[in-house]
């Protein structure tokens, strides 16, 4: 053992070079034009999508789009920060809603959507897309910046069976926030459930959704998309009061918190909750796991709220062409067909089925409704008709806010404290308007024009 | 430390240094002395945009009162975190070699945690406390105790401080034992003829695995400042309200979340400032005390 | 080797016993969680012994179940990348810091402090706080997607350094002098004496480095676009997502079991080589 030790680890180091050389790729020697796509769902979601694009490549031969997964969407989004500053950014990367602010901001490195299409001629036409979808991801006069692709709403999943217990009527699921409340008091009284009514992702069903279906501001300058200095309203009457309501469910033991983001979704498949807002993506491990009766309507509202409902907006990721020093005109047409190949609606009518991702192009949804999907899956249909139910307003196009993760997350923190009991509701808006506002400042501040 | 005996070459040792420091300059100090460059600068995430601002970043985190508390909660984090991996690490390793049988059974028993990615950990205790699908967390709150680590922060704290911990044992058991073994057995047995175990544990054996114990101190204390962010960010995300983010974590969530690269990389600096001033006060103070 | 006598006591048992269960309780959870269906762990109603879907869910981890594995390379793929890159880093710190080592502990030179601190630095700011220089640096050198670029940088760092500090510092001036007398040159002690005395910890830190080699994530993420260099904990990851919004975890709990194998033989394996390295008569 004594002698073999060095050599050993010395050949040991060798071999692993040698092979690591080897197995290092080979010149690409293929004559298509190469497209690299970096996304950021892991499965089955990123197979599905992969899928797409390996279809994509077997539908013609002159583009090669290979897709790759690099991690979370915060992932994504460093690997491609990192790429670019290296000079070899992706062609197309996939990014979350809240960091459309960023990439929009990020003008020498991105290039819009319909400067690509006017540059190669590629012919994308923003009135085949859903409005709201299309809006969140467009400036103010309607040009497209990035490629919707992924995007979901938010629902509220009901319990039919913990209904019929409390002795409710399972068809007819709350409409307002006050017969929420009602409801879910009856479901602890009867001790239906174990929860009447949780929420996940707080920040999106309880603040920006709660803003857009009432048409009230979240943030000045139309929700940040007419400018970088725009201010947080998130202390408005309105949203103080609806804080302060979810305290006082919190109190009399209707409401249960389930942590944040996505934490609280498994609060309604496993039984525990009764009435749950969440991701209209839900759908499918509800179908997979809940042991009940369940259903879906749309999110509740206050009553009397002049011109409610409007429509809710849009989670999800759209798709961002980025420049680079190598970028020939041939890679840009080449995602230009890419972008239409996906926008095709038997494409679009797929991935939504397969998914429970919305339908981004008007086409595709009646492709899906004229094959009667939506009559084998009630409620499937709910989540596109909760976006379109009317014409987005300003406060209902979606929001664009520099450093949303962040400013998510002071929300969310202010939430918790005056859940924990810590803080009043204005106290807690009051705070995060102000915290939010000084993130907001930052981000102006580093990304002026 | 005095080394009295050397060898007398004068070119060798550089080139023994060098492969070490060539691989250090390039793929450490070069890019590190980027990454701190980053800390007096304002700049977009892409680079795009970029001012200069001398230590204003700086001035910002000082007087930020979250930084502050997040100094305070790694303080209590590292500490606990340390002192548990270590003492049960020695325990473990102190009573497998207690010339019992079957010590490679428990020892195989007792290295898996370390084998374990912390993506991989952190997923397997989520699996394990969660309040409402956790295996535990479930019965937890079945029999009354409020376990809710979403909202309480001490008991988020608390489950941080352990899933971290529970990696580390494993590692400093190993050590532990590998320095435990080492110890000449002559020498111990000699002092079996009149000390009791316990004694002999502390007066002749502890101060003999000191190297090794010292070794893990700086190891460990690394490891809580540094490595932990991994275990952090799966179970609970910084929070509630900022209850579990220690620097390091403020570190990832600033530069990475939410991509303010200046304020993340001064934040390093302080950090790594921080750290350099503990490691040297070890090895200042400490390592006087080691036997070698 | 260690306490001498009869302790075939009962205390060293019950400790070692009770640390054995508090320990391995997540890991046995998770083996239980592998073998249940996904709704009776969401529920919650999954019980404390293992169910029947070990095989079903086991199957699925490997070959990703519905044949969506399009954006997968094959897992046996994965694994030899992990291995060349595990192996690859381990020996390569291993190397250069038992040189390292070496040369600051048993010779006097200018700048040797400096040396030293040098190299122990970069324990001080871990890859994460520079990964995105250091891509660059990578990237300038034309060392994305190589199996160099995955391990090179990572051999950057001091563990190891700092432990054979340690351990060559305890080695009694005697031995040097009497080396030094016999007309060895420090290259013959280092081959002769200094290694083989330090076996037990080149075999520990072989495997702690193998296990990090193994388990790094973010910088093969960042480092690999070609699906064919990914390594296993990349595809567990893709496999177990990194939110909270984690839904098979009958599946995530297979995965984990698998991606642990590698790492656990590697430390059942190697603990027999150290343990066979002291079977020889004591230094």
């Amino acid at each position: 053992m004594q002698r073999r030790t060095g050599p050993f680890a010395l050949g040991c180091a060798v071999l692993a070079l040698i092979i690591g050389v080897l197995l290092a790729p080979p010149a690409d020697a293929q004559q298509r034009i190469q497209v690299d796509f970096w996304h950021g769902l892991p499965q089955p979601l990123g197979g599905l999508l992969e899928k797409i694009a390996a279809d994509f490549n077997a539908s013609q031969s002159a583009y090669q789009v290979n897709a790759s997964y690099k991690g979370s969407y915060t992932e994504t989004m460093v690997a491609a920060i990192a790429a670019f500053r290296a000079g070899n950014a992706p062609h197309i990367v996939q990014m979350f809603e809240v960091g459309t602010a960023t990439m929009m901001a990020a003008r020498g490195a991105i290039k819009p959507l319909h400067e690509l299409a006017r540059e190669t001629g590629v012919a994308i036409d923003p009135k085949d897309y859903v409005p709201t979808v299309r809006a969140y991801y467009s400036t103010s006069d309607g040009k497209m910046v990035s490629m919707p692709f992924n995007s979901s709403t938010q629902v509220t999943w009901y319990n039919k069976d913990a209904f019929k217990k409390a002795g409710l009527d399972p068809e007819k699921p709350p409409v307002t926030w006050e017969e929420t409340r009602a409801a879910a008091k009856k479901i602890r009284a009867a001790n239906a459930a174990a929860c009447g009514f949780g929420f996940a992702w707080p920040t999106w069903t309880q603040i920006e959704n709660l803003s857009a279906i009432h048409n009230v501001p979240l943030a000045t300058k139309a929700n940040g998309m007419d400018g970088l200095d725009t201010q947080l309203k998130i202390n408005s009457p309105l949203h103080v009061k609806h804080l302060q309501t979810l305290l006082d469910m919190q109190k009399e033991g209707t409401l249960k918190y389930g942590g944040r983001d996505a934490a609280a979704d498994a609060l309604f498949p496993s039984g525990e909750c009764a009435i749950l807002q969440a991701s209209s993506g839900l759908r499918a491990r509800i179908v997979r796991e809940a042991k009940f009766a369940w259903g879906a309507t749309f999110l509740p509202y206050y009553q009397g709220t002049p011109g409610a409902p409007k429509n809710s907006i849009i989670g999800g990721a759209s798709l961002w062409v980025m420049t680079s020093p190598k970028r020939t005109a041939d890679e840009y047409r080449a995602v230009g067909e890419f972008f239409r190949y996906i926008s095709r609606p038997e494409v679009d009518a797929k991935w939504h089925m397969d998914t429970g991702y919305v339908p981004i192009t008007l086409q595709g949804f009646a492709v899906v409704s004229g094959q009667g999907y939506y009559l084998k899956n009630p409620g499937a249909d709910l989540p596109f008709r909760q976006l379109t139910r009317t014409e987005p307003t300003e406060n209902s196009r979606g929001l664009r806010l520099g450093n949303m993760i962040e400013v998510r997350n002071i929300i969310q923190e202010e939430m918790e404290k005056a859940l924990q009991g810590q803080q009043t509701a204005k106290q807690a808006l009051d705070s995060a308007v102000q915290r939010g506002n000084a993130v907001l400042r930052a981000f102006e501040r580093a990304n002026q024009p | 430390m005095r080394r009295r005996v050397i060898f007398p070459n004068k070119v060798l040792p550089y080139v023994l240094l060098a492969p070490q420091l060539a691989v250090t300059l390039v793929f450490f100090f070069w890019p590190a002395a980027q990454a701190l460059y980053q800390s007096v600068l304002i700049q977009d995430p892409f680079g795009l945009r970029t001012q200069f601002v001398w230590f204003e970043n700086f001035q910002a985190i000082l007087t930020d009162p979250l930084y502050l508390g997040s100094a305070r909660v790694t303080l209590l984090f590292s500490g606990a975190v340390t002192l548990l991996a270590m003492s049960l690490g020695l325990l473990f390793a102190a009573m497998a070699d207690a010339g019992i049988r079957h010590t490679r059974l428990y020892r195989t028993l007792l290295m898996w945690p370390y084998a374990v990615a912390p993506a991989v950990a952190a997923s397997l205790w989520l699996f394990v406390f969660h309040p409402s699908i956790g295996v535990l967390g479930r019965r937890l709150n079945a029999l009354g105790i409020p376990w809710d680590y979403k909202l309480n922060g001490a008991q988020a704290l608390l489950l941080v401080i352990l899933a971290s911990a529970w990696k580390q044992v494993s590692y400093n058991f190993l050590f532990f034992l590998a320095g435990l073994q080492a110890v000449p057995r002559a020498i111990v047995e000699a002092a079996s003829i009149d000390a009791g175990p316990a004694r002999r544990f502390w007066s002749i054996v502890f101060p003999l695995l000191s190297p090794t114990t010292f070794f893990l101190l700086v190891v460990n204390l690394v490891y809580a400042f540094f490595e932990t962010f991994g275990v952090i960010h799966a179970l609970t995300g910084g929070g509630p309200v900022k209850a579990t983010e220690t620097l390091i974590y403020k570190v990832y969530s600033d530069g990475v979340i939410n991509l303010d690269l200046g304020s993340s990389s001064a934040q390093s600096v302080v950090l790594m400032a921080i750290v350099i001033g503990l490691t040297a006060v070890q090895f200042r103070f400490v390592e006087r005390k080691v036997h070698y | 080797m260690g306490t001498p006598g009869r302790s075939d006591g009962w205390l060293p048992h019950l400790v070692l016993t009770v640390g054995v269960v508090v320990f391995a309780f997540p890991i046995y959870f998770a083996l239980i969680g592998s073998s249940h269906d996904a709704a009776s762990i969401a529920t919650g109603r999954m019980p404390l012994w293992p169910g029947p879907h070990a095989l079903a869910n086991y199957w699925q981890a490997l070959t990703g179940g519905s044949g969506l594995r399009i954006s997968a390379a094959p897992v046996g793929r994965q694994m030899l990348n992990s291995l060349f890159m595990a192996v690859g880093i381990a020996v390569g710190k291993i190397a250069i810091s038992v040189l390292s080592a070496y040369a600051v502990v048993f010779f006097q030179f200018p700048l040797r402090r400096t040396c030293f601190w040098m190299i122990f630095i970069t324990l001080m700011l871990p890859v994460e706080v520079r990964i995105i220089p250091t891509y660059k640096v990578v990237s300038d050198l034309g060392m994305i997607n190589t199996m160099a670029g995955l391990t090179i940088p990572l051999i950057a760092s001091a563990t190891a350094t700092l432990l054979f500090r340690q351990v060559f510092l305890t080695i009694p001036d005697e031995l040097t002098e009497a080396a030094k007398i016999d007309g060895a040159g420090p290259m013959r002690f280092f081959w002769q004496i200094v290694l083989p005395l330090s076996k037990t910890n080149i075999a520990a830190l072989f495997v702690i480095l193998f296990i990090y080699g193994w388990n790094q994530y973010l910088w093969p993420l960042l480092i690999t676009t070609d699906r064919q260099m990914e390594t296993v904990v990349i595809g567990i990851v893709k496999m177990i997502g990194t939110s909270d919004a984690q839904t098979d975890w009958n599946i995530i709990m297979a995965t984990a079991m698998l991606a642990m194998l590698p790492p656990v033989a590697v430390v059942v394996f190697l603990q027999h080589w150290f343990v066979k390295g002291l079977v020889e008569p004591e230094k």
